[in-house]
């Protein structure tokens, strides 16, 4: 709260939540370069590639460490996603799916961190704008959707043929009497899959950090109180305390309840391109 | 929020380096680890049953091992008993026989000696009567004349 407190001095709530939805980036519009989320995104990969590291430096099939533990806990989870839905055999899906899922995990942790933290950090250190969470900025919900997608069309045209994929496009969904129809459902169909996989995660961790946010700004209706109260009015500090004391509950409520979303939005991401490119393997379309 | 395209490129690359790291350094690897365990876990299993089996078989082993040494121990009693009946028998028999002879004997002695006292006395009974007879008769029996007719007085005793 107490960035949100040091604005409250001079910015009103819309400016602290423009404040916090502005990205650290160079360059303008779509030819822009979000920094923070590319170093939140480096540095969260980071840590994944050093736990894979230190696991399996000393990896062992006799009794595993804790450590090893969990990773073989979650590889087995995802392997058994991949093959309860993935129909066939595919060596890249079960590490792709791991991937999302834990690297979309741990962006979306960063939601749980305290929302002013991180900001006011940098901020001391000189860096004026500074988003935490990286699925809440659309270049990486759409960066994963669009690898997925991308993934998705490699394997129709392989397994289908490229005149398969075409044939998809031609008579699917109503025959041959319904071309034009054919193409545009077809389309919509294939889009619909990136934009519905990009948009559900950043929607989801967008609401959510907003949320953090609102609640972050019962400070705002707070620090006047507490002012006044500093200058011996007794009522207003009361107030200033409930105030107060609700942010910190609301704070703490959603971020129990936020530990359901982000895992189930990784979750969900993992499973539905796992749908996804099991459907590109299916022969019958 | 507006989407931008060096973050998208950015993020995707990230993702793909990423993909590529943990397909090669965990999954690979981990899923290597785990097939492995499941093949010593497997044998481990095979082995332990196996051992059980074994077990059982040795158990039944000693079962009949066991079965055959009573059976054994039984006969050699059986065969034990018998002998010692027939050695009492052999010596009751012989203590038997042994105890007829030595009764016999003892009668044939006793015989031998009754026919030999007999004979004394009757050699006495005869000198007895003869010098009875010369007491009673001294002077008119002739001792020679009479000694055949006492001698067969004396056989008649």
């Amino acid at each position: 709260m107490s960035e949100a407190v040091s604005h409250a001095a001079g910015a009103s709530p819309v400016e602290y939540i423009q404040h916090h939805l502005t990205n650290l980036h160079v360059g303008d519009g779509v030819a822009s370069l979000d920094l923070d989320t590319l170093f939140f995104g480096w540095l969260l990969a980071a840590a994944l590639v050093w736990l894979s590291f230190l696991v399996g430096r000393q990896l062992t099939a006799g009794t595993p460490g804790r450590l090893q533990n969990l990773l073989e806990a979650m590889v087995e989870f995802v392997d058994q996603q991949v093959k309860d839905i993935f129909p066939g055999r595919n060596p890249l899906v079960g590490p792709l799916a791991l991937t999302i899922f834990m690297w979309v995990f741990l962006m979306n942790a960063m939601d749980l961190i305290p929302v002013d933290l991180l900001p006011l950090t940098a901020r001391a250190l000189g860096i004026h704008h500074l988003r935490v969470v990286p699925t809440t900025d659309l270049g990486t919900t759409f960066g994963l959707a669009l690898s997925v997608f991308a993934l998705i069309v490699y394997y129709n045209i392989k397994v289908k043929g490229p005149g398969g994929y075409l044939a998809m496009f031609l008579f699917h969904p109503f025959g041959k009497f319904l071309v034009p129809v054919n193409i545009l459902m077809t389309a919509i169909e294939e889009v619909a899959k990136p934009v519905s996989l990009a948009l559900r995660l950043f929607g989801n961790m967008f609401a959510g950090e907003l949320l953090f946010m609102l609640i972050a700004l019962l400070a705002f209706a707070g620090y006047p109180l507490l002012l006044q109260g500093l200058e011996g009015h007794l009522g207003a500090l009361v107030k200033a305390g409930v105030l107060e004391l609700s942010q910190v509950l609301l704070a703490s409520l959603w971020s129990i309840f936020h530990i359901l979303v982000i895992t189930l939005q990784a979750f969900i991401f993992m499973l539905l391109s796992i749908v996804y490119l099991g459907l590109a393997h299916a022969d019958d379309h | 929020m507006n989407l931008s395209l060096y973050t998208l490129l950015g993020q995707i690359i990230t993702f793909g380096v990423l993909v590529w790291f943990i397909k090669r350094f965990l999954w690979g690897p981990l899923l290597g680890v785990l097939e492995e365990r499941r093949t010593r876990i497997a044998d481990g299993l095979a082995a332990a049953e196996r051992g059980q089996r074994e077990q059982k078989l040795a158990q039944e082993r000693a079962t009949e091992v066991l079965h055959e040494a009573k059976q054994r121990a039984g006969e050699i009693i059986a065969r034990a008993e018998r002998r010692a009946t027939e050695i009492l028998e052999e010596a009751k028999a012989e203590a038997q026989a042994e105890g007829e002879r030595l009764l016999n004997s003892a009668r044939a002695e006793i015989e031998r000696e009754v026919s030999k006292v007999k004979e004394d006395l009757r050699g006495q009974v005869v000198q007895l009567a003869v010098r009875g007879a010369a007491q009673v008769l001294e002077r008119e029996v002739d001792e020679q004349a009479h000694d055949q007719l006492l001698n067969r007085l004396a056989a008649e005793l």
